[in-house]
């Protein structure tokens, strides 16, 4: 039987009240959105918060809108809803290729997109597909909001720059024309983690590519971005050749780790071809 | 802390650690054991009923999340003595054997078809991809899900003539 260590709880109902009660109960309190990465986590003892912080009840935490020129998802958003958000596919497809292999149909119903996040798993496949995105974190403290980017976002395996007093808020993901995005992964069975996964989002100017943006995830690329295949892409057309070369770059790039998931060179393969086969999907829906 | 929570229409109010998981509280306090302990991983999906509208694995949701929320088990799927189609679905097609993955089928079969009341055999295969079953396989499920939409939809139609 596994059960979790003593812990103390309390409920949120506001923001404000979050942020109040991290700061009274100090850095061994844990915020806890839909608890599927912290509850396992917790009886493992891998985790050992002593007091538990729930944000279910923050419904302003919870939304998926556009400004016009950014997609916003607020972090207490479950993974079904932003598979569910025509919104979020027609603008970043990426994000429902993503979703619909994370977990389970049930898992997904009360899973978080900040919990996801913010327990930073290094095979999270979000995190991959926001940094190919590019996108901002928003987080807010006692004294207000800051913004970091994605790729900033982690600072290792399970550590991002959320302090003890914060609380990942929103991400935001800039509107931009012209542009086609994919994530392609490979697991052992449904619902697993990956083994490797890559996602590529990319813009185009007639056959150049414009902007390009890789995410790796489960295969030790720095803060899930393949910087290297990008630049290479950068003013190049949009070519097998250019594909294969990103590919190339990803797998040199990145630094796997045997485990139970594989040995490095299966997973270097599929950095390599999960990038070429993320891109031609990508550069696909951007030509519509 | 002190929860208190409404299951399958009753209140219940109890006393408890708030480190104790969603599953113990219905089956070992409130002793509804209809629901299934299984993995202990939220791999199996044997535990899942619901919170409020969502089906959840339970054996991953503290017990204190569901203060003030309403749930329902596989007990609360009846309405008095009639079946709920999913029900008589899974007697029909012979859709279970050992049962012990039963319940948690039934209710998240319960939620897709409240959702999508015409799903294909694929919908059906997706949306129970987070439930393990290991001595029916999954033919029969598919197909008793499959009838009870059948059936609802035969209903509907009959209530619409």
């Amino acid at each position: 039987m596994q059960v979790p260590a003593y812990v103390e709880y309390e409920k949120a109902t506001s923001l404000t009240h979050a942020l109040s009660l991290l700061a009274k109960f100090g850095p061994e309190a844990r915020v806890l959105a839909g608890g599927h990465s912290l509850i396992p986590m917790m009886k493992l003892r891998l985790a050992q918060p002593e007091t538990l912080i729930d944000i279910n009840g923050l419904t302003e935490l919870s939304y998926l809108d556009s400004t016009g020129t950014e997609l916003r998802i607020g972090a207490m958003t479950r993974h079904a809803e932003l598979l569910g958000s025509r919104l979020a596919g027609q603008h970043f497809p990426i994000l429902h290729d993503a979703e619909r292999v994370i977990a389970d149909p049930v898992v997904r119903l009360w899973g978080t997109v900040g919990g996801s996040l913010c327990q930073a798993d290094p095979s999270e496949d979000l995190s991959a597909a926001f940094a190919a995105l590019e996108a901002t974190m928003v987080i807010a403290g006692i004294e207000g909001k800051r913004t970091v980017p994605a790729r900033e976002f982690h600072i290792g395996p399970y550590e991002t720059v959320v302090g003890p007093g914060e609380i990942l808020t929103e991400i935001k993901i800039a509107l931009m024309p012209g542009g086609g995005s994919a994530y392609e992964k490979v697991g052992r069975r449904a619902g697993d983690w990956p083994v490797a996964a890559a996602g590529a989002a990319v813009w185009l100017e007639g056959n150049l590519i414009r902007t390009a943006g890789i995410g790796l995830t489960a295969v030790g690329a720095p803060q899930f971005a393949a910087r290297e295949a990008e630049e290479s892409l950068i003013g190049a057309p949009a070519t097998q050749e250019a594909f294969a070369r990103a590919g190339r770059l990803a797998a040199e790039h990145c630094r796997p780790v045997f485990d139970q998931r594989g040995p490095v060179e299966y997973k270097r393969h599929l950095a390599s071809e999960l990038t070429v086969r993320a891109l031609r999907r990508a550069v696909e829906r951007a030509r519509g | 802390m002190r929860i208190t929570l409404t299951v399958n229409g009753t209140e219940y109010s109890r006393i408890i650690e708030p480190r104790l998981l969603l599953i113990h509280l219905i089956r070992d306090e409130l002793r509804l054991t209809g629901s299934h302990w299984g993995c202990d991983t939220s791999n199996c999906g044997a535990c899942v009923l619901w919170l409020d509208e969502t089906p959840v694995k339970s054996c991953t949701v503290l017990a204190a999340m569901a203060d003030g929320r309403r749930v329902m088990t596989v007990e609360g799927l009846a309405a008095g003595t009639r079946l709920d189609p999913v029900q008589e679905g899974f007697a029909r097609c012979h859709g279970l054997q050992c049962g012990f993955c039963t319940p948690g089928m039934m209710l998240t079969a319960r939620w897709l078809l409240d959702h999508h009341p015409d799903p294909s055999e694929a919908d059906i295969r997706e949306a129970l991809s987070g439930q393990v079953c290991r001595c029916t396989g999954y033919e029969n499920i598919v197909r008793a899900v499959r009838w009870a939409a059948d059936y609802e939809a035969a209903q509907d139609q009959a209530d619409h003539s």
